[in-house]
């Protein structure tokens, strides 16, 4: 009976499709129950606020604002089509800009919601507020962006931040995560664990449309934690206005402890640019500039030292006894050494000379002297004693370590033996040595305190290393006394003089193109990095400030010299509590600091060198 | 011996069976919607079950004999209301199905659907051969395939295939020859393919979307996917009435109707599932019981041509719950929320009373 046939059927139907829900219930179960649970919470990030940076007396350098990054909800596209008229009026957006916003996050998966604003202004606010039951797929996120209180101030030491990458993911041992914000660059990266939070969550129960509907527990955001810097903000404004329009770096230092009182390195970048996500576009233009602003030249630019480097001579010659203590020169303007003439900086020549007046006038000729004395082995020995070559250990990330030549770096690097002549040239701080500026105030501090290398660093509460490289106390003194006699008396940076202020230093002029170059040439070579590293007082110093002014034709103490005196200065009316009003509102136009200068009888009026 | 039968030849199991798959339904109806701007749904259902049991009760009174004498009729009847719909009908989610009756709208299809039952009753009662010839099986193609075409311009394919299995069935108990059933069979896998291609967009999309729902997790497999999710959750003993996120949250596309069985899944676990099976097997069975017992061929028709529609019904329906077909919109007999499902299948069940009641007639 075919009717028999159908009960059978309706039987095997019932049962096949009760195997059908027994797979799905029984057997896979545990998977579904975790696909409902995720349907059913979204989890919201509360981002946590970076932490700040203070300058050393609590002054703000750079904190957070809050802001509103607009979110788009995906779950369901046909849905999010629908609407997308309707927010791209709300948001003054054009819903060709709003449809590119969503193109641009196409990889990323679909339950993940996406910033279409990352700032919101208070009026699409108030569009979200008010649209909420009838828009339901915008959500708001709450989220920290750097706040620059004082523009691009520090900018090259301070860093920016950005998005993590997909490699420091990876290395961060599940600490970050994709869309985390991240120093990328400078104290922001250096101290970035200390200044990023950890991210909390808020749970919510969505229905379907991914309307909140209800809460679950809420796990709460840490904030990160503020940083105390060692900066100055009075002296770094002295610095930076005087920079302003320059191309070039300065650095003051704490000669005794390595505290960084400032840091300037200009051009620079804004760090405000970077606060939003910086337009790739603009990323470019900055990474490509030849006048390289994302360079801090602080600790990365790497330059012939020219005349500073005297000071490593004179102490290499104090030190190694390899010429007698009177040892002295006659200059006649210039001098012949294996078999070609070297030009000294005064074409007329300095007379006889010994070291004291070879360091305050600057002669090239008793250091070309000194320099065929002592030979490169010594001078490398001496250089790399006071930290030329290798990086001085401060708390930034990409220090270069500069280049000490020697005579096996130049078999290892060049396969040939080391040129005589080269010598000569690196005894005035020419040829191929290189150093930051970052290098020169180390080593000056280290000359004037008898030899102590401290680790220069940026973070206040850092317990800095220091290496030793002792000096006798007669050969402090005799270069020290030299440094002094540079500014009191009469030498390359006697317009600088303070009063009541041993101040002290070196200047010094180096050539983009050496002195044979420029004579084959026809001429003297022309642009020039400017030098001055100044510190007071003359024997252990408190500060020490070193700036160099590129391409600038005049001489390192024309240039660079007066804002190492005002930062000097600046220090000390600071110490005496005589600190003029002028000079901590911020300037940021250079007259106001002249004005300052001319005001005040200790200090000389800018002349022209001698 | 009766008349007509009497108070206690209906088949009072039959009504259990009913009012058990019924009460499931609403419950559900309730859970699903209760706490949504839906609420006040299972009263409506309520109503509508009332109204259907009346309708049975009256229908089972009108000897089907009668009835089935005015199918030629009945027939034009159906065939003009549905070029009617295709023509003024009521537009709803991009079909026309309605038209609106006494204050209301009907969905026509259904009421085509019951008077097929009924054509299809007299025509293969009419067959008297042991064997049912080529002839009668293409004139029977032909009576079905009229209203067949006229329901998926509407569009509405499910409804449109619900005739199908009453053409199978009827041609299978009137003595359908194997080669004229693998011959058929032949055809339809040659048509397949050209049918797709008549298909709207919307109904393409279901199919691929079933084939491979996983290419599209969030747009058109969506359905699918989230009524998998419901079942699959549910675990053995679910998550209790009113306890079902998928349900709840609204994750369960149109779970007070076709899909309420995953909601079902969801809140009352394979337990609830299995016992709702089991009634809808025992009431299919049922059926196939009282078509045993008529007292004649068409009556025998009748009742399974109303077990062919409504197993139909039950096979398509919670087989796309759980994901074994695509989604085609058809819902779930006796637990669906719908005026118009609703009280077709209380009337077909009048029509299988009328049968029952009359067994002992000669």
């Amino acid at each position: 009976m075919r009717l028999a046939v159908i009960s059978y059927v309706i039987v095997g139907m019932i049962a096949a499709l009760l195997f059908g829900f027994w797979r799905l219930q029984i057997v896979d179960s545990d998977r579904y129950a975790q696909l409902a649970e995720r349907n059913r919470v979204r989890s919201i990030p509360i981002i946590a606020p970076r932490g700040s940076m203070l300058d050393r007396e609590g002054r703000v350098l750079v904190d957070n604002y809050p802001s509103f990054s607009v979110l788009l909800l995906r779950d369901d596209p046909s849905e999010v089509e629908k609407y997308l008229p309707q927010i791209a009026d709300g948001l003054g957006m054009t819903l060709d800009e709003l449809k590119q916003e969503i193109d641009a996050s196409r990889a990323m998966p679909k339950f993940q919601p996406i910033v279409i604003k990352p700032e919101a202004s208070p009026s699409d606010i108030a569009f979200i507020e008010s649209h909420r039951s009838d828009i339901p797929v915008l959500e708001m996120l709450m989220v920290h962006r750097r706040r620059y209180p004082h523009g691009d101030m520090l900018a090259s030491a301070i860093g920016y931040v950005g998005e993590v990458s997909a490699e420091q993911v990876e290395a961060s041992d599940s600490k970050l995560k994709p869309g985390d914000e991240v120093g990328k660059s400078g104290l922001e990266r250096q101290y970035n664990d200390v200044l990023m939070g950890t991210d909390g969550m808020r749970r919510v129960i969505v229905n379907s449309i991914g309307k909140e509907v209800g809460r679950l527990e809420q796990q709460d955001a840490i904030p990160g934690k503020p940083i105390q810097l060692t900066i100055d903000y009075d002296l770094q404004a002295v610095a930076d206005s005087y920079m302003a329009d320059k191309e070039g770096a300065v650095v003051a230092m704490d000669g005794r402890t390595g505290e960084i009182l400032a840091m300037v390195s200009r051009p620079t970048f804004d760090p405000k640019d970077f606060a939003v996500s910086i337009p790739s576009a603009e990323w470019q233009a900055l990474n490509s500039d030849p006048r390289t602003p994302m360079l801090n030249r602080a600790i990365q630019g790497q330059l012939a030292p020219g005349s500073v480097f005297k000071i490593v001579m004179a102490t290499a010659m104090l030190e190694s006894k390899a010429v007698p203590e009177d040892f002295s020169v006659f200059c006649a303007g210039h001098a012949q050494f294996y078999g070609r003439t070297f030009h000294c900086w005064k074409p007329a020549g300095h007379g006889m000379t010994d070291l004291h007046k070879a360091i305050v006038d600057s002669c090239d000729v008793f250091f070309y002297t000194l320099g065929q004395r002592l030979g490169i082995g010594r001078i490398h020995d001496y250089a790399a004693g006071l930290g030329f070559g290798r990086r001085t250990g401060i708390d930034l990330p990409g220090e270069e370590a500069g280049l000490m030549p020697s005579e096996e770096w130049v078999q290892r690097v060049y396969h040939h033996k080391w040129y005589a002549g080269e010598t000569i040239s690196v005894s005035i701080g020419q040829g191929s040595v290189m150093v930051t500026p970052i290098q020169l105030v180390r080593m000056i501090a280290a000359v004037a305190n008898g030899g102590n290398l401290v680790q220069p660093h940026l973070l206040k509460n850092l317990s800095a290393k220091t290496d030793h490289f002792p000096l006798s106390e007669d050969t402090v003194e005799q270069v020290t006394q030299g440094m002094y006699g540079v500014i009191n008396e009469g030498g390359t940076g006697s317009s600088l003089k303070l009063q009541n202020v041993e101040f002290s230093g070196k200047s010094g002029t180096a050539q983009l193109m050496s002195y044979e170059a420029g004579a084959k040439m026809g001429k003297k070579g022309k642009e020039t990095n400017g030098w001055f590293v100044g510190y007071a007082p003359r024997r252990n110093p408190e500060i020490v400030v070193a700036a160099v002014i590129q391409g600038s034709s005049e001489h390192g103490g024309t240039t660079a010299g007066p804002v190492v005196r005002d930062v000097v200065k600046a220090y000390y009316d600071k110490k005496t509590g005589q600190l003029d009003r002028e000079l901590t509102t911020k300037k940021d136009t250079q007259p106001g600091i002249l004005a300052v200068a001319k005001k005040d009888p200790a200090v000389a009026q800018t002349q022209p060198e001698r | 011996m009766h008349k007509s039968g009497g108070f206690r030849d209906y088949d009072w199991w039959l009504v259990v069976l009913t009012f058990a798959i019924c009460g499931v339904g609403v419950l559900e109806i309730w859970s699903a919607t209760h706490a949504s701007y839906l609420a006040g749904m299972h009263k409506h259902q309520l109503e509508w079950i009332g109204l259907g049991v009346v309708l049975m009760f009256l229908l089972s009174r009108l000897d089907y004999h009668l009835i089935m004498d005015q199918a030629p009729i009945l027939y034009l009847i159906a065939i003009v209301a549905l070029i009617a719909v295709l023509a003024l009908g009521h537009s709803r989610f991009g079909a026309r199905r309605w038209l609106p009756i006494l204050g209301g709208l009907l969905q026509v299809s259904e009421l085509v659907k019951l008077i097929i039952i009924i054509v299809m009753a007299r025509f293969f009662s009419e067959v008297r051969t042991e064997q049912l010839g080529l002839a009668d099986l293409l004139k029977a193609g032909a009576i079905v395939g009229l209203p067949l075409v006229l329901i998926m311009k509407q569009p509405d394919l499910g409804t449109a295939l619900v005739l199908l299995p009453l053409l199978a069935i009827g041609a299978f108990l009137a003595g359908l020859q194997w080669k004229h059933g693998l011959a058929i069979l032949a055809l339809a896998a040659v048509m397949v393919p050209v049918g797709y291609h008549f298909l709207k967009p919307y109904q393409k999309e279901r199919v691929t979307t079933f084939l491979r729902p996983e290419e599209d997790p969030r747009g058109a497999g969506y359905q699918i996917l989230q009524s998998k999710i419901a079942v699959g959750s549910g675990g053995f003993w679910g998550k209790g009435i009113g306890h079902g996120s998928q349900n709840q949250l609204g994750f369960v596309p149109v779970r007070y109707s076709d899909f309420i069985l995953a909601a079902l899944a969801e809140e009352l676990g394979f337990a609830g599932v299995f016992i709702a099976l089991l009634l809808y097997m025992f009431l299919l069975l049922r059926l196939v019981q009282n078509a045993q017992r008529a007292n004649d061929r068409a009556g025998m028709f009748l009742v399974m041509g109303v077990a062919a529609v409504l197993g139909f019904h039950v096979l398509v329906n919670v087989a796309m719950v759980i994901g074994y077909m695509p989604v085609t919109g058809i819902p779930l007999p006796l637990m669906s929320y719908g005026g118009s499902t609703t009280l077709f299948v209380f009337l077909a069940l009048g029509l299988v009373m009328n049968v029952r009641v009359r067994r002992f007639v000669n």
